[in-house]
């Protein structure tokens, strides 16, 4: 089976490895070592996709990152992928592919039919057609745009592949492998730096791939695969290729995505689809060379008008023709090599050259070999329209402003060369200001702003001989820098074909009469009259051109729009190239799949897991876990049919009846050590803390300088010199962070030293009026009486052998201990408890319980504590003392916090008894007042009082403290709920806190 | 992602440290009568320059040192870091 546009003997594909593939439903094969675009071009397939906007026929443009056109959805081992550059995806067996943009199918296009109607579709015409009138938006306008722009479609399963992060710390990242990121890479590495060279593509080599020159005695190629292998052999190297750098951030990271299984039918087993690299490079070489920009024609986007330099790519690397008969469309000499490459391998080109008579060694070449070539000629207009048929083409005068008689010309792909702009995109990302190089018509790197360096191409440095000098120079220096080591490597002889002055003629004139569209942006469909007309409605900056017509602003960025987007706005502007400046460069180079950015970070991984030692017990007793901030804490222990609100009702009965233990581990605790703690303290808590004897606990609230509540827990002092903290779940993190601020920066002079040990300790809540009885069998040989151990008292015993901490504090309302043993002890102490508690009929409780238990004791917690509410609105007031100082007292002296009718946290009862209030509910005066209702508060936390049985909740009420008694509505519009409810005192049950002290 | 030195590791990235704003403000002395004003800049006002800045750092996933960085605001430069009694 021979393939009609492939070439025998020319290519760097391998002929052994035939693979087939599908494209559009279609069978076809190519070879190991192609694209997509490659194999398709072999098969004689030029009719790729539909545009953007006026969905016109596209085909293949580039050969690489720039390709405007051929954007698929790709399939593979049963996922999908949009937006795959056909250019750049290589092919594996099995591959399949799809058109995109264009329905019902490619070749009959019904958006084509805005192509006819393209006077509706001018520049800013999202702005100006769907604006009116409002109503049509959503039923007409959206669901229009939705099914007829876009690329491809996203797939809506979750992605099964693996994505992993790397990060990487080098002496030199070089990024691009082709002359200057050779011999940049191989003279610091023979320097003894830690090097990174990344290349794009799956070859390395970059232009001396393509290219007809010498270096010492051997081919461009050979010496690149020569300089490859030799790099690959030393252990200071990484050579990584299908590796994209596409940023360029602060301090020298950049960021790279490698492709590791895109080219296979399917990821290998534990290998990643794609890798993200994060380097941080001591120096970075920017060699990322150039691309090819187009002169802008008539018809310019017809399918068969391609890049020269992607027609020789696709002739040299894939041994591919683009057409067979070419006709060569130039303002300078690179494109020559393209001619004469189709020579080589019997094609005959014509040659039109803008320039009227330009001399040269490669031209001199091209005519002897007998290449039609005609100066001061330029292609008027592509003709055909799923692809070209012939080209009308004229002479042009010697100002570029007349066309002679047009001729109309055979041909079956027109290739173009407009001369070439530098690939600065990294060097601007690192905030390099970039200058205008008049000699080549383009942006070129100014001064570095980081440690970083642009060589070659992407400098405006066209000649090998120069590039190859000044890299190995660059790759000498900068690893010298590193290494101190000196290591000179002779820069070998090149011999290449001088080129001749470019000519700066970019636009071809629209003959009179003529209205050919003639395109800038491809991808986009921005044709030259967009742009003059933005300009002409008065669009100045080059920032808001770009933005009304869009110019730029496709999956291919602009890379071959952008230049000469802006020579058109300069001409018609009467300025300068430089004045009219371009757009900001940013990344991403090339698009990243959200699958890389995202990483391993999906699902489960996406925050750590934490787990108390007692989970593996939790879990063979049915508790449903709720996630605590990072913690996975028991909801509930599920017993037979049970929910979470019959479960939690009756865990919680039990602690008010007879003892229930929850898994208090999660709990922050923090160590405070130091001759100046208790004075710490006392500056840190709103009350005193000079006086608390060693075996004692307190109740603390914190403040943050602006009197608003941080966080509250017991402390206890455990010896002399010895507190042990405990802060809420949430604020672990927060609080110790504060702490340390105060020692470090405020108050130095304080001789005191914290520390986590939140890790240390598993801890378990006993509750219920049982409690004691049960902690008396747990330590039988301690004093566990209320004189013993008395309300909010501490000590120290023996847990059946294993050191405990046992602390009389309560947070149920209910007599209660907390045990602590060391956590490795956990799940010895939590089995104790269980066996020996089974007595005392006791039960395991889980948040829910716990939440049910500190509601209806009026108990304030993180949904008081809000980040918005001072300690009078906790009822806390009675704990900030009036005598000393402490973080945040004088913010509580303001206007706002003093005010008579301040809020305050009450209990809230509907007067029906049944009704559940949803958290988060309204309490307004009048249910039917008209909106919006005046806000008097809002609940902050409900529960089941199982006291009562009935619903209670707390609420943040204003002036709740005159507010006893009253009846208000309880208004979710969420749930579509108004409850007529009665404000009573937070302190539901045991209001006078008996229990606790009994 | 910012490079930043912390004074008692090295060099570490910016994932391992947390900002910590405004290293100038100084906290009123305690038991000190300060009025509303005094107090109200304090807790509240800071300014927002462009260019050099003189800010706080906390290496929370590392020493959990909190140390001084100069640094432009602008171009995110780094001229220096110091511990907390040294001048800058
Ligand atoms: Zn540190």
């Amino acid at each position: 089976m021979s393939q009609e546009f492939r070439l025998e003997k020319i290519g760097l594909i391998n002929r052994d490895k035939k693979i087939s593939f599908k494209f559009n439903g279609k069978k076809y094969f190519g070879y190991e070592g192609d694209t997509i675009a490659s194999a398709l071009i072999a098969n004689g397939i030029h009719l790729v996709g539909r545009s953007f906007k006026y969905h016109r026929p596209r085909g293949f443009f580039g050969a690489g990152v720039d390709e405007p056109y051929a954007i698929v959805q790709l399939y593979r081992n049963g996922e999908t992928d949009p937006n795959c550059r056909a250019t750049e995806q290589e092919l594996f067996d099995g591959l399949e592919t799809k058109s995109v943009n264009c329905w019902p199918s490619v070749n009959f296009d019904i958006g084509a039919i805005n192509n006819f109607l393209n006077k509706f579709f001018p520049a800013g015409f999202y702005y100006k057609t769907f604006m009116w009138p409002k109503s049509f938006w959503y039923r007409i306008y959206e669901p229009f745009i939705r099914k007829a722009a876009g690329f491809g479609v996203a797939s809506t399963k979750h992605d099964k592949e693996r994505y992993e992060h790397k990060y990487e710390y080098c002496d030199l990242l070089v990024t691009g492998s082709g002359p200057s990121g050779l011999a940049s890479a191989y003279a610091a590495a023979k320097n003894g730096a830690r090097v990174i060279l990344a290349e794009d593509k799956p070859r390395f080599g970059g232009s001396l791939l393509t290219s007809d020159v010498n270096v010492g005695n051997q081919s461009g190629k050979e010496w690149a695969d020569k300089i490859i292998s030799e790099l690959k052999e030393m252990p200071n190297v990484t050579l990584k290729n299908r590796s994209q750098v596409f940023g360029y951030y602060d301090h020298n990271m950049l960021v790279m995505s490698e492709r590791i299984s895109d080219h296979l039918p399917k990821s290998k087993k534990y290998s990643p689809k794609q890798r993200l690299w994060y380097i941080r490079a001591k120096e970075v070489l920017i060699s990322s060379g150039s691309i090819e920009r187009p002169i802008v024609f008539g018809n310019n986007d017809t399918p068969g008008v391609v890049l020269a330099s992607a027609a020789r790519e696709y002739l040299k690397v894939y041994g591919v023709l683009v057409g067979k008969k070419p006709l060569i469309f130039t303002n300078n000499d690179s494109a020559y090599e393209t001619a004469i490459e189709f020579k080589k391998n019997g094609i005959w080109p014509i040659v039109l050259d803008t320039r009227m008579n330009p001399d040269s060694e490669i031209i001199n070449e091209a005519k002897s070999m007998g290449i039609d070539i005609r100066f001061s000629h330029v292609v008027i207009a592509a003709k055909g329209y799923k692809k070209v048929k012939s080209a009308e083409i004229a002479k042009i005068s010697e100002d570029k402003k007349d066309l002679g008689k047009i001729e109309n010309i055979s041909c079956d792909c027109i290739c173009v060369s407009g001369f070439w702009t530098p690939t600065i995109h990294l060097a601007s990302q690192s905030g390099n200001k970039t200058k205008f190089n008049e000699k080549i018509d383009a942006f070129v790197p100014d001064k570095p702003k980081q440690n970083e360096k642009t060589l070659g191409a992407a400098n405006g440095i066209f000649t090998l001989e120069e590039t190859l000098k000044t890299s190995f120079e660059s790759g000498e220096e900068v690893s010298k820098k590193i290494t101190k080591k000196e290591n000179k490597i002779s820069v070998p002889q090149v011999s290449e074909k001088k080129h001749a002055q470019h000519d700066k003629f970019w636009c071809v004139p629209l003959p009179k009469g003529k209205t050919y569209k003639r395109f800038l942006d491809f991808q986009n469909d921005v044709a030259v009259t967009d742009v003059e007309l933005a300009l002409r409605e008065g669009y100045r900056s080059i920032e808001h051109v770009k933005r009304y017509t869009t110019l730029g602003m496709a999956t291919d960025q602009g890379k071959t729009s952008n230049l000469n987007g802006l020579q058109l706005v300069s001409s018609i502007e009467n300025k300068i190239v430089p004045s009219v400046g371009h757009t900001t460069f940013r990344p991403p180079y090339t698009p990243v799949t959200i699958g890389a950015i995202v990483g391993r970070e999906i699902g489960k991984h996406s925050k750590p897991t934490r787990k108390s030692p007692m989970h593996h017990w939790h879990e063979k007793n049915n508790a449903v876990f709720v996630d605590a901030g990072v913690w996975l804490r028991p909801r509930y222990y599920k017993q037979g049919n049970e929910g979470l609100f019959e479960a939690s009702k009756r865990e919680a009965k039990n602690v008010r009846e007879n003892v229930g233990v929850c898994d208090v581990t999660t709990l922050g605790k923090i160590d405070v050590k130091g001759p100046d703690a208790a004075e710490f303290l006392n500056r840190v808590y709103t009350n005193a803390w000079l006086k608390l004897p060693v075996g004692k606990a307190r109740y603390g609230v914190m403040l943050r300088e602006d009197g608003i509540v941080m966080d509250d827990g017991t402390t206890t002092r455990i010896s002399e010199n010895h507190y042990h903290m405990t802060t809420t779940t949430a604020q672990a993190a927060n609080v110790l962070s504060h702490l340390e601020y105060y020692l470090q920066i405020v108050w130095p002079e304080l001789n005191v030293n914290v520390v986590s040990t939140t890790e240390q300790w598993a801890g378990a809540a006993i509750a219920g009026p049982k409690s004691r009885n049960l902690l008396q069998k747990l330590f039988p040989d301690t004093d566990v009486s209320n004189e013993g151990l008395p309300f909010m008292g501490y000590l120290e015993s023996k847990l059946f052998g294993v050191h405990a901490r046992i602390f009389r504090i309560s947070f149920s309302g209910e007599l209660a201990y907390e045990v602590n043993v060391e956590s490795n002890n956990g799940n010895f102490m939590w089995g104790k408890i269980i066996e020996i508690g089974k007595e005392f009929a006791i039960q395991p409780y889980g948040t829910e319980a716990l939440s049910t238990l500190r509601i209806e004791m009026g108990h304030v917690a993180g949904s008081e504590l809000d980040g918005r509410t001072i300690p009078y609105d906790n009822g806390l007031q009675g704990l900030v003392s009036k005598k000393k100082d402490f973080i945040g007292k004088r913010s509580l002296n303001r206007d706002a916090f003093t005010k008579e009718d301040r809020q305050k946290v009450v209990g809230v009862v509907p007067v029906d008894k049944k009704t559940s209030i949803p958290e988060g509910s309204h309490l307004v005066k009048d249910a039917n007042a008209s909106l919006p209702n005046p806000k008097l508060g809002h609940i902050s936390a409900s529960c089941w009082s199982v006291e009562y049985n009935n619903p209670f909740s707390l609420a943040i009420l204003k002036d709740g403290k005159n507010m006893i008694g009253q009846k208000l509505f309880a208004m979710s519009p969420l749930k579509n709920k108004s409850i007529l409810v009665e404000i009573v005192s937070s302190h539901y049950v045991d209001p006078k806190g008996e229990r606790v002290r009994s | 992602m910012l490079y930043i030195k912390c004074p008692y590791c090295g060099m570490r990235s910016q994932n391992e440290f947390a900002y910590g704003g405004d290293a100038t403000v100084k906290r009123p002395e305690l038991n000190k009568e300060v009025s509303d004003k005094e107090w109200d800049t304090f807790v509240y006002l800071r300014k927002s320059p462009r260019g050099k800045h003189l800010e706080l750092w906390h290496h929370v996933s590392g020493c959990r040192q909190w140390f001084k960085a100069q640094r432009d605001t602008v171009t995110h430069e780094i001229f220096k870091t110091a511990e907390i009694k040294e001048d800058i």
